[in-house]
């Protein structure tokens, strides 16, 4: 029914440039995983080694224990869901999601069966003889989606489905996506630079940067705990403070930075004497009137105020001139601090983290 | 009068003496098939008759040449289009200093003169002791429409989606399915178009068909020697037929085209 | 050719790369290296060919450079060919604006279709109707007498007059559409810009509408000139004794006196001549072939 994917040692070079650098992980069958990266950081092309339109250079890429090197695209199990969908112009939208059918030479009427049963799964009820340029968007999305499963893949492969679409729509798709994922159980591998869809939807979820996977968990672990600078900077937002490890206790850091000592968690890889950063999400940043002895603490300057409804994001500025962010619940009790007044921002160690920057190449 | 106003009175002026200049010695030769005089002529007019008609409906020499000219276009289509259309998907997928190379061959025909052309095949084809027959001036007149038909199905090629076919591979299609029935079905119109213009150009071709030919007819070179030598009017019936039958496909192309465009418009307004 | 085995597997490649290769190969590139080679061999009777006179040697092109009525020939060729595309560009160019820029989009097609007539009906019918109306009793000089512009009827199809207007006739619309093309490609919004910008029309066409357009003008001079120099019909048709296209002596070495030897010598003096007009125009233009054959 679906099968699980693995990658052992994966590289891929373009000439000199290294697009896929010794990536390892095994995508569990029936799982909803998330490749989330910038552009240009490789995510699209291990959707084509998976999907065999390459090759690598180097390592393993196996579908259900099987070796797919060598393999075409039209011999793996696996279905690719592109960019810009690539719905055939030419065919109404039955024959766009019976084509893999009908390549494997199943007769009409099961085609024509067929379809309609997948138009069905995916709730386009009457557009079976409709020309694909008659579609909406979201329609479009659900045809290609249809067609894709219409072949009965082991794994699916998404490659930023849901770029094309306005906010509103793709809200909406991804909860059916998730929806459709879970009615079939076919293993998903969805491929997105949007930090909200990977979180959302997947049920793991795998950063990537320059190559590399930096980190793989649940979107939870990735969130909570990033395993370095990048993946905390990339999901997200934070309050960054550079500076020195001065000492380890107990899983607790003292760290130097030229707005005073800190003290938080140690994250993965940070070492005594390390030049490293600390990070601290915006909602667990707060303002009070007064310094405070028991937790981390930094004078500061209320320097802008942002309302976006259910809470409030307050701008300060500390004594280098560096900007920050705090994050406050709306509370309509409460008044709002002035601009241009004196506060201190604090923030208590176990919410605090001490990163290194990026992994260059995975171990 | 503004300057304005007077230039674009000149120019519409100019139109019309173009469209003068382009159409009425159509309407003489036209004309000089229905008038009887011996000389082929619309002045002095002697009066009507249909006698060149029937004269040209006698004429065996011009029904067989006709034959030829339709198996030579037949054949020149067959062959062209499929070279042509090869020539375009070939330099679509070719490394872009491959592809300017082979570009200039590709194209170098339709810029070589139609003498050059035939002089050359006819010695080709000489070393390998194939006499000059229709044969060759299908292969000299390929020579140079397979080249129109290579642009205008390489026009085509650029608004496909090469993901397309990716699509299909990845949906399991091996690539004879992907050709047939996702590449092929978005050129046809290219190929269409392609096949029509080889067609034409074949009917019409001269220069490679005269060095060519050997002692076959066809209907331009039976024309030419014609005109060359005892000019009766009904070539002029021929051409009158060549005026009326132009004339009813455009005017048909036209109706077509415009009831089109109407129904473009309507489309637009209820999507509205 | 990676991508090509990628994209089609292996079979349907080499089927088109078998296609195409006979194409350049059989019936472009080595035709015309024969005609090259065949041009310095001497024409001979059957049973000297192999024999110790069948070596190379420039004889046939000799011929040409020892005959003055051939050179001259050569020279009012290509003289009266440049003299048609620059009629026919001088001619074309207003036209083409006009068509693109000027008059309704909607109007456009209709007028091409009305010119397309002309095309359609054979190259060698419109050179015929050209031979009736320029008969020295024809309707022209009818037209003209009964008008009082001229006394006397014109031989018209006495020296180079008959030829020219044909030429011109048969070979415009390959000027006009390339260049209606090219302007059409043009944003609206450059020439408006221009006018706005306080450029008067001869400087908006020199500075913004010519130098857009130089593909399409480059592209129609280049296949007219080449029709023209190549012209077989419309000599034929309507040239005279004295007015000798170098075409018409091609035909004479080919079929009058079965030397295809210098014909084949006189034939590639021609492609050499087309070949330079192309390099030419694409030196003074400053365009590349691909800009010229769309």
């Amino acid at each position: 029914m679906s099968e699980d994917v693995e990658l052992s040692h994966v590289n891929m070079d373009f000439g000199k440039f290294r697009a896929v650098n010794n990536v390892n992980v095994t995508i569990k069958a029936g799982e909803f995983f998330s490749f989330l990266g910038p552009s240009g950081c490789g995510k699209t092309t291990i959707l084509r080694l998976i999907s065999g339109f390459m090759d690598p250079t180097g390592g393993a890429v196996k579908i259900g224990g099987k070796d797919m090197i060598g393999i075409g695209p039209n011999m793996r199990p696996t279905a690719l869901i592109f960019q810009n969908l690539a719905l055939f112009p030419l065919m109404p939208v039955w024959e766009n999601i019976a084509f893999g059918l009908e390549v494997r030479g199943v007769d009409k009427a099961t085609r024509r069966a067929k379809a309609e049963e997948l138009l069905k799964l995916v709730d386009l009820h009457d557009s079976a003889d409709k020309k694909v340029s008659q579609l909406s968007g979201g329609q479009k999305q659900r045809v290609a989606i249809a067609r894709a499963l219409a072949v009965e893949p082991k794994v699916m492969l998404l490659d930023e489905p849901l770029s094309a679409l306005d906010l509103k729509l793709r809200q909406h798709m991804r909860a059916e996506l998730r929806a459709i994922q879970k009615r079939t159980g076919v293993t998903f591998i969805y491929i997105t630079h949007d930090q909200g869809e990977a979180l959302a939807m997947s049920d793991r979820v795998g950063v990537m940067s320059q190559g590399v996977l930096q980190q793989v968990g649940t979107p939870m672990e990735i969130y909570n705990n990033p395993a370095n600078g990048f993946v905390a900077s990339f999901v997200g937002e934070n309050n960054v403070f550079e500076g020195t490890v001065k000492s380890l206790s107990n899983g607790v850091a003292t760290f130097a930075t030229s707005s005073g000592n800190f003290t938080s968690k140690v994250g993965p890889g940070v070492v005594k004497g390390t030049q490293a950063k600390i990070y601290v999400r915006p909602e667990h940043s707060f303002l009070q009137a007064k310094a405070s002895t028991k937790t981390n603490s930094i004078p500061v300057d209320v320097a802008e105020m942002a309302f976006e409804g259910n809470f409030v994001n307050i701008f300060v500025k500390d004594a280098k001139g560096a900007t920050h962010m705090v994050q406050a619940q709306n509370d309509p009790n409460a008044s709002p601090p002035v601009r241009g007044s004196k506060q201190h921002m604090v923030f208590d160690t176990e919410d605090a983290v001490v990163l290194v920057d990026a992994a260059t190449a995975s171990h | 009068m503004s300057s304005k106003a007077f230039g674009n009175f000149v120019i519409r002026a100019y139109l019309v003496i173009f469209l003068l200049f382009m159409l009425l010695p159509l309407v003489v030769m036209g004309g000089a098939a229905l008038n009887d005089s011996r000389m082929p002529s619309v002045y002095p007019w002697v009066g009507f008759t249909g006698q060149w008609f029937s004269d040209l409906w006698n004429d065996q020499v011009m029904w067989g040449a006709i034959r030829n000219t339709l198996i030579v276009a037949v054949c020149v289509v067959g062959i062209s289009v499929p070279i042509g259309t090869a020539g375009a998907i070939l330099l679509n997928s070719v490394k872009p200093n491959v592809r300017s190379f082979i570009y200039g061959f590709m194209v170098a025909p339709i810029l070589t003169p139609g003498a050059v052309i035939g002089i050359s095949t006819l010695l080709f084809w000489n070393n390998f002791h194939v006499s000059a027959g229709l044969h060759l001036s299908v292969l000299g007149q390929v020579s140079f429409i397979a080249a129109y038909v290579m642009l205008l199905v390489l026009a085509r090629l650029q608004s496909f989606d090469p993901g397309l076919e990716e699509a299909a591979l990845d949906l399991g299609a091996n690539h004879g399915q992907v050709m047939r029935r996702i590449l092929i079905p978005h050129l046809y119109p290219a190929i269409g178009a392609g096949a029509l213009i080889a067609f034409f150009q074949s009917v019409e071709n001269y220069n490679i068909t005269l060095f060519t030919r050997g002692n076959s007819q066809t209907l331009t070179v039976y024309v030419g020697s014609k005109i060359r030598s005892g000019i009766t009017p009904t070539i002029n019936a021929l051409a009158l037929i060549f005026i009326v039958l132009t004339v009813i496909a455009a005017i048909t192309y036209e109706i077509l085209r415009r009831r089109e465009q109407a129904r473009q418009a309507l489309i637009k307004i209820e999507d509205e | 050719m990676g991508e090509l085995f990628r994209r089609y597997g292996y079979g349907l490649s080499i089927t088109m790369v078998g296609l195409t290769a006979f194409w350049l190969l059989m019936l472009v590139v080595i035709p015309n290296l024969v005609l090259f080679e065949f041009s310095f061999k001497p024409y001979l009777p059957v049973v000297d060919l192999g024999g110790p006179k069948d070596v190379y040697s420039l004889k046939n092109y000799e011929t040409f450079l020892n005959s003055p009525i051939h050179i001259t020939i050569f020279w009012k060729t290509v003289l009266y060919s440049s003299l048609v595309t620059l009629t026919c560009l001088v001619l074309s160019y207003p036209l083409a604006y006009f068509l693109s820029k000027v008059c309704r989009p909607a109007n456009a097609p209709t007028i091409f279709l009305l010119l397309l007539i002309p095309l359609w009906v054979s190259e060698i019918l419109r050179s015929f109707a050209w031979f009736i109306i320029l008969a020295f009793q024809g309707p022209l000089n009818a037209l003209l007498l009964g008008l009082h512009v001229i006394h006397d009827p014109i031989r018209w199809l006495s020296g180079f007059n008959g030829v020219i207007i044909g030429l011109i006739y048969s070979y415009v619309l390959f000027m006009l559409f390339p260049i209606y093309n090219a302007i059409s490609s043009l944003d609206t919004n450059q020439v408006e810009a221009a006018q706005d910008l306080g450029s008067s029309m001869w400087r908006t066409h020199w500075r913004v509408v010519i130098p857009h357009s130089k593909p399409g003008i480059a592209s129609g001079c280049v296949m007219v000139f080449m029709l023209c120099a190549g012209s077989v019909i419309v000599p034929s048709t309507l040239a005279s004794t004295n007015s000798r296209w170098f075409t018409e002596i091609i035909q004479q070495w080919m079929f009058e006196g079965l030397d295809w030897n210098t014909g084949a010598a006189y034939a590639f003096l021609l492609l050499v001549l087309c070949i330079l007009f192309v390099s030419i125009v694409m030196r003074v233009l400053n365009v590349r072939l691909v800009d010229i054959a769309k």
